[in-house]
């Protein structure tokens, strides 16, 4: 419309007049990768995550090679038995899930709250676009750390347990299955994380949901009378998530990928609710 | 080019935006006035597609904002409150938002230099000054060289240098063959920048007029009259109706009555008159008189006194 074409002025090659979707999203997903790694809190929070699953999983390690060793052998001869040595060396994640629930909240939160999500919506006007690329850069990016951090965890806690000899190895039945589970486990927590965020618009209030359900619905659970109390703890979202962790399963938990599954739901319904709303709601 | 047709937002109980219809043409600066809370803001984010309408539709070059394949490189927009986040360094900022619309990245630094902030490109957002992250706004506005323009009062925070900067900045846009759409609440800031003027009040469009018209239809004229025989010619006037003040150095001033019958009612009477100066509103007066009844929030007697 104007009378000077923006061709003749635009800095950069003419962007051709049609765009797929997919190089939008592509776009996107490389802007979003920017925008995470400019940011200092970023690689912390990540750094963080990464350093307290192996510094959590080591020390459950050598709490349990420790009171193993003070125990008679009848006793040991029972905990050899029990002992699910591959959980233990990752147990660490319980609490780098709590970073990387943190990190997937701020994704959407902080958008908001500094009103950089007006930005990224005039630049990226398809908002299922921008959610999109936000949700594959963070599955991504924990998916490896956690991977990185569930293999280096297993292999620090195998050796402190070989102190004893109750360490297990990626061979053994469903070993591998869980260090794996390690890895997946975290992105798709940074994903309920991201749906909060997205439903909730507030980095406190994201957060103390995301607490909510991972931290004290379980206490709830707990102590509600027997019928209930444990068939509910199963198919809460982190129990659920960790029965991917356990190399044997227990009668307490279910089987790992149905568990896994039910932890992928979570995920699902509150990124699904969190994209309606930012569809539809003003910016 | 801008196009508002039957543009309406109701916010719950309030309506903000009250079925605005204008264009906003390019090769000139279009000033978007109004007082605070008027509706200026919610329109602009309407174009955006940031928020979306009641009812009615606002265009750029023909296409509803979320439409646009290569926003950027169409649209460029300032908005109020700095988007940015405090943590991330100036030129990230620019980075990322290049890469969402394959826009090299070397136009980053490019716009930092346009915008006179080369040297802050390492800073981190949170530690610039309002007037910086204003520039920074601007910044990413031109980022992608967009044909068309939305500054929400780009002046606020800036110096009267960077002020200045701002005034050239807007018409060198214009002149480029650009529209250029900038909203103030001040008609000082717009009388010496804007080519039209679209003002608004409560949500309401209340002129869509260059700004000699503008001017020209304010109803806020008035007479100096000088005359030996000041209470004689003060009683004639009154019982005509008019309404006189007398000003500081011993003049009339004169409203309600045009010039020619300030004379003839003198001649009536017999009155020598020494001076008969019509006067026009300032741009400033004529934007007053038009939103009076429009201002959301005034202090209590303000506009008593005024009248």
């Amino acid at each position: 419309m104007s009378e000077v074409p923006p061709a003749a002025v635009v800095a950069g090659a003419a962007p051709s007049p049609d765009r797929s979707g997919v190089s939008e999203l592509s776009d996107a997903v490389a802007a979003e990768w920017m925008k995470l790694r400019s940011l200092r809190s970023s690689s912390i929070t990540f750094t963080g995550a990464f350093v307290s699953m192996l510094g959590v999983s080591a020390l459950v390690c050598w709490a349990v090679a420790h009171h193993y060793a003070s125990q008679p052998p009848f006793e040991q001869a029972v905990e050899r038995v029990t002992l699910d040595a591959s959980f233990l060396s990752v147990s660490g994640i319980f609490l780098a899930q709590l970073p990387i629930g943190v990190l997937g909240v701020l994704m959407m939160s902080s958008e908001f709250a500094t009103g950089l999500v007006r930005a990224s919506f005039t630049a990226v006007p398809r908002r299922m676009t921008l959610l999109a690329a936000k949700a594959i850069v963070f599955v991504v990016v924990s998916f490896l750390i956690g991977s990185a951090g569930s293999f280096t965890s297993f292999a620090i806690g195998q050796s402190v347990l070989a102190t004893q000899g109750i360490q297990t190895t990626l061979g053994a039945p469903g070993v591998l299955r869980a260090v794996i589970g390690g890895g997946c486990y975290l992105p798709v927590l940074g994903l309920l994380g991201l749906g909060l965020g997205a439903m909730i618009r507030r980095t406190a209030g994201g957060v103390a949901a995301l607490f909510g359900l991972l931290l004290v619905l379980p206490v709830i659970a707990s102590v509600l009378p027997a019928p209930w109390g444990p068939d509910i703890q199963e198919y809460l979202p982190n129990q659920a998530g960790s029965a991917l962790l356990h190399a044997s399963g227990g009668s307490d938990v279910l089987a790992p990928w149905t568990g896994f599954g039910v932890f992928c739901a979570y995920a699902a319904v509150a990124l699904a609710a969190g994209a309606l709303l930012v569809q539809r709601r003003d910016a | 080019m801008i196009q508002a047709r039957g543009l309406t937002k109701r916010f719950k109980s309030t309506l903000a935006v009250d079925d605005l219809t204008f264009d906003v043409l390019p090769g000139r600066v279009t000033g978007f006035l109004g007082p605070n809370g008027s509706g200026k803001s919610t329109t602009m984010r309407l174009a955006l597609g940031l928020d979306r309408p009641t009812t009615g539709t606002a265009t750029v070059n023909g296409h509803l904002y979320r439409e646009l394949r290569w926003p950027l490189n169409e649209v460029g927009a300032l908005l109020e409150v700095g988007a940015l986040h405090s943590g991330r360094r100036a030129r990230d900022h620019l980075r990322w938002l290049a890469r969402t619309n394959a826009i090299p990245l070397a136009r980053a630094d490019e716009a930092l230099e346009l915008v006179g902030l080369a040297s802050a490109a390492a800073r981190r957002a949170g530690t610039l000054s309002l007037g910086m992250r204003q520039r920074l706004g601007i910044a990413a506005a031109l980022l992608g060289d967009p044909s068309t323009l939305l500054f929400d009062e780009p002046v606020n925070g800036l110096d009267p240098e960077g002020i200045v900067w701002v005034r050239t900045l807007l018409k060198s846009l214009a002149s480029e063959g650009r529209t250029v759409l900038v909203s103030s609440h001040l008609m000082s800031e717009m009388a010496l920048t804007a080519d039209h003027l679209v003002v608004i009040g409560r949500g309401r469009l209340i002129a869509d007029a260059s700004v000699e018209e503008f001017v020209r239809r304010a109803t806020v004229g008035w007479t100096r009259v000088v005359a030996p025989d000041r209470d004689r010619l003060r009683e004639a006037l009154e019982r005509a109706r008019a309404d006189v003040v007398l000003a500081d150095d011993g003049a009339l001033e004169v409203r309600g009555v045009e010039a020619a019958r300030v004379g003839e009612l003198a001649h009536h009477a017999g009155i020598v008159l020494h001076e008969l100066t019509p006067r026009h509103a300032s741009l400033e007066e004529a934007y007053m008189d038009l939103t009076a009844g429009s201002v959301e929030y005034h202090a209590p007697h303000s506009g008593e006194a005024r009248r």
